[in-house]
């Protein structure tokens, strides 16, 4: 743009320059950015998720609630990286399980730890409790309803487990990126929430009964269930590992576990048409 | 014109290490009338005088609803007041929408501090005019704060702002210690008699001049609960006129006075010179219109 001024007139301004020169209303930028297009190029939004994890799998247990979720994150059909880690604690009492882009994820998880920072820096002032899992959950849920309104979705499916201190009960939830919000004593997300979740249901009902009243599953019980959905997962979610962590989240705080493997049994494989060497 | 050379602007220091613009409006805050606040380990009440403009006016309203778990009593210049307990009012309501949280007492009045700080150190704002005593009630328990232009927020067991405040000061202090573990009734009775010691000689609490508010659990032998959900809940509830009569009846009657309160006062309208000369002007700057009692024009 050229400058007006009488000293500088004819001149170019700077390319950083935001003074309107000529006093119009309204400014001529755009209300999302300081900078004009022009010199930014056009705003991006995500139209498909790139590098992505698949299924998470959450179950309320005895005392607690276990998230799980296997190390992949896959570029396309690609098992591109193997050591991710898809379970994100947040302060002492939540924790995320999170599918779905992982360049996402990873903003996600940045912008949580800066208010929870910030929160924890507050409390230094005025001891006051820090959010709560369900004040963190009504946070992801405005967030991603926001986001898919502008048509800039956060591309994932994300599971929030936690401990309530005040009501001394596990809290567990789902929001995706089209801010759809549920919750339920078992949940997953993705290919999880057709194959693993039904079997995570029938374990649960089996003790608790479908109204939820019976006795809830044992920490080993609730274990077992999740490494049986994710040994069902790897055999038949092509975008899966078999290399999971499982997160336990009681009124003592989060425990991730380290990765670890599900045995399992190719044999009959070797018999299926179209799978080994071609006998005939 | 001015008082001395260093307070043109608020962001000059004197040579005495002095902000004047700042002073003048803690000033402001002296002159209004008088707020009472006090806690116990289950409540926080607050009380205020209120003051009319003339006999034609309704009392003017010294008590704001911020939020279900928070309220405010008002010294100072009103507009000012409605500015900030706007602000207040959409920090709250952000809080519950974002979280689904009420927004901790403590962080809200730290909120409206920050900004009345910012106005003490940036050239062409002038302070507030106003100072606020908060209650309020959050997973901590409940809490007063005073709030003061200078952009400081203190947490308080018993406080008081305002016109003659001092008096009010005195008593609370002699007093506080047994605040902790009363229940509200009494925590009520020691809160008018500290705002009475803040009325001039020929004045007294009536249901015109006198309004409460309280946060924490309600008290059916005291409050009308049909009257207000809100006091139901153990929400921020206000009684002022009809509602805080029985209030100051149980008060006159825990001193030993005859509950209907002095009777004298409904015949006697108080004369405009009298007014004009009152309370709060021992404190005005010289050549300052004084704030009297039931004449004022700005300040409440």
């Amino acid at each position: 743009m050229m400058s007006q001024h009488p000293a500088t007139w004819g001149q170019p301004t700077p390319a950083n320059s935001s003074f309107n020169q000529f006093n119009t209303f309204p400014l001529p930028q755009t209300q999302r950015g300081q900078s004009s297009h022009a010199h930014h190029g056009p705003v991006g939004h995500t139209q498909q998720p790139l590098v992505t994890g698949t299924s998470v799998l959450g179950l309320k247990y005895d005392g607690g609630v276990m998230i799980a979720a296997d190390n992949l994150a896959s570029y396309g059909s690609l098992a591109r990286f193997r050591d991710i880690q898809r379970l994100h604690p947040l302060g002492q009492h939540t924790l995320l399980g999170v599918a779905g882009d992982m360049s996402d994820f990873q903003w996600l998880k940045k912008e949580l730890d800066a208010l929870l920072r910030e929160e924890d820096a507050l409390a230094l002032t005025d001891s006051h409790p820090s959010l709560s899992p369900k004040n963190i959950y009504e946070l992801l849920s405005n967030l991603f309803y926001a986001r898919r309104s502008k048509m800039n979705p956060v591309w994932n499916a994300v599971l929030v487990g936690g401990w309530d201190k005040v009501k001394k009960e596990s809290f567990l939830a789902y929001v995706d990126l089209l801010g759809t919000t549920y919750t339920a004593p078992t949940l997953a997300t993705g290919f999880g929430a057709h194959l693993a979740q039904p079997l995570l249901r029938e374990a649960y009902e089996a003790k608790a009964g479908i109204d939820g009243n019976g006795p809830l599953l044992t920490k080993e019980e609730a274990e077992k269930v999740l490494e049986d959905c994710m040994k069902v997962l790897f055999y038949r979610d092509a975008r899966s590992l078999n290399k999971y962590q499982i997160a336990t989240i009681t009124s003592e705080g989060v425990d991730i576990s380290d990765s670890k493997s599900a045995d399992t049994y190719w044999k009959f494989a070797e018999g299926l048409r179209g799978y080994g060497a071609q006998t005939q | 014109m001015f008082r001395n050379s260093y307070d043109s602007d608020n962001t000059t220091f004197s040579p005495q290490g002095k902000l004047f613009q700042v002073e003048y409006a803690l000033e402001a805050v002296k002159q209004g009338s008088a707020a009472i606040g006090l806690r116990s380990k289950t409540h926080a009440v607050l009380l205020t005088l209120k003051r009319s403009t003339g006999e034609l006016a309704t009392y003017q309203k010294k008590l704001i609803r911020i939020d279900d778990h928070v309220g405010v009593a008002i010294a100072g210049l009103t507009s000012d007041a409605r500015v900030l307990s706007n602000f207040m009012r959409q920090q709250a309501m952000r809080s519950r929408m974002t979280f689904g949280r009420a927004i901790p007492v403590g962080r809200i009045v730290q909120s409206i501090a920050d900004r009345a700080q910012t106005n003490t150190q940036e050239y062409g704002r002038r302070p507030y005019g106003v100072g606020f005593l908060v209650i309020g009630e959050d997973e901590t328990g409940p809490h007063l704060y005073e709030f003061s232009p200078s952009g400081t927020a203190f947490e308080y067991y018993a406080h008081s702002i305002g016109a003659r405040s001092q008096s009010a000061k005195t008593y609370l202090e002699k007093n506080f210690e047994n605040f902790e573990d009363a229940p509200l009734a009494e925590l009520i009775n020691h809160g008018l008699s500290a705002l009475h010691d803040t009325l001039q000689q020929d004045k007294s609490l009536s249901l015109h001049n006198t309004s409460i508010a309280i946060i924490g659990p309600p008290d059916a032998a005291i409050e009308n609960l049909g009257q207000s959900a809100a006091a139901k809940r153990g929400n921020f509830r206000v009684w002022e006129n009809q509602g805080v009569e029985e209030l100051l009846k149980a008060w006159r009657r825990s001193r030993g006075e005859p509950e209907d309160g002095p009777q004298e006062e409904a015949a006697q309208p108080p004369a405009a010179e009298q007014a004009q000369s009152a309370e709060g002007s021992e404190n005005a700057p010289a050549g300052a219109p004084a704030g009297g009692e039931d004449v004022t024009m700005e300040e409440q």
